[in-house]
């Protein structure tokens, strides 16, 4: 549900910033320093992340002979994995170099 | 179906879980049900043969099997709605043991729905209270009402693939009456019926196939009653009205 505002956003203004082209220069000028952007995508990869784990776990009980709760380590650290990636990209987009 | 074709080749499943296939051939007759086939070749080609019915006017669900691999009510089916070739393919329904040849256990179907509490808990009022006033047009009473027509045929249990993955999962029927109650303002079930409903093999492993919605002979929409169940649980979750120990105890 919370997901599904994130991604609306996310997809909406990536369509509206597209238009006429983008440069990375352009979009790191805009998205360094800026904390707005930051909470925005940091909110938005730990819900990604949960999620992806949620899912891995359930798709590794149904199609693995994997038990449930073995599926649930290897979902959370898929989803600890991509938070960490996640976070480090926020990070690099938005407050690294900057401030 | 060709038009000068006067044999049906019918392949039947012999056995338990473990077992063969057999074919008989049987008259092809004008506005034939595929329950017409099977009662043919148990009554003039091989008694041993055992298989559910009763009603046969679509009105029980006795007759669910599996016809050329989707659940059906055979007693609904003309032949010539799935018998392009003149072949048909009776099996049990899926996601069952087989008991012996078309007839299959649904002790585990049933208990699911003691499972997901799918009974009625009454009230303090007893039977010198007033009636309930319930009104038919009130959003919640159109929830249920829409779901309550359910007999437990098993055709939307034998059609789920989360339940053939999963086997755990507490299925469309169970689920779908489970909705009706939570809707049923005289039922005071209440956070118990979620719980049961929330674990692991609740509603949300549901993953919106929509196979159960699709092959109901009743026209029930268990996938809608499942999405209500998701809204309803994540609410009770949210505001923290959801018994945690009972729901982590769930499968």
């Amino acid at each position: 549900m919370a997901m599904a505002i994130f991604v609306a956003v996310h997809l909406g203004v990536m369509i509206w910033a597209m238009q006429g082209g983008l440069t990375a220069a352009e979009i790191l000028g805009r998205t360094q320093g800026s904390v707005a952007w930051m909470l925005f995508y940091g909110v938005f990869v730990l819900l990604a992340a949960v999620h992806a784990g949620i899912g891995l776990r359930n798709i590794l009980v149904e199609w693995t002979p994997l038990a449930p709760r073995p599926a649930g380590w290897a979902g959370n650290a898929a989803a600890a994995v991509l938070l960490a990636m996640g976070w480090r990209a926020v990070w690099a987009v938005t407050w690294a170099g900057a401030a | 179906m060709s038009e000068g074709a006067t044999q049906l080749q019918v392949s039947v499943w012999r056995g338990t879980g473990t077992g063969a296939w057999q074919t008989f051939q049987v008259p092809r007759r004008s506005n034939q049900t595929v329950l017409d086939v099977a009662t043919y070749i148990q009554r003039h080609l091989d008694p041993t043969l055992s298989y559910r019915y009763a009603c046969r006017v679509g009105m029980c669900g006795s007759c669910a099997m599996s016809v050329n691999g989707v659940a059906r009510w055979t007693c609904r089916t003309h032949v010539s709605r799935v018998c392009a070739d003149g072949r048909l393919e009776l099996a049990p329904l899926a996601n069952m043991p087989v008991v012996k040849d078309l007839v299959v256990d649904m002790q585990g179907f049933f208990d699911k729905w003691r499972d997901a509490q799918g009974r009625f808990v009454r009230g303090p009022a007893g039977r010198h209270d007033p009636v309930a006033r319930v009104r038919p047009d009130s959003p919640a009473r159109q929830q249920a009402d829409a779901g309550i027509e359910c007999i437990g045929c098993g055709v939307c249990y034998a059609s789920c693939d989360v339940v053939t993955w999963r086997p755990e999962f507490l299925g469309p029927a169970a689920l779908n009456r489970a909705w009706t109650l939570v809707n049923d303002e005289r039922d005071t079930a209440g956070a118990a019926r979620l719980a049961a409903v929330a674990g692991d093999a609740g509603c949300h492993a549901c993953h919106t196939q929509g196979s159960c919605t699709l092959r109901c002979p009743k026209q029930l929409t268990p996938t809608a009653s499942i999405a209500g169940l998701k809204r309803t649980v994540a609410r009770a979750a949210v505001r923290g009205e959801l018994d945690d120990e009972a729901a982590r105890g769930q499968a």
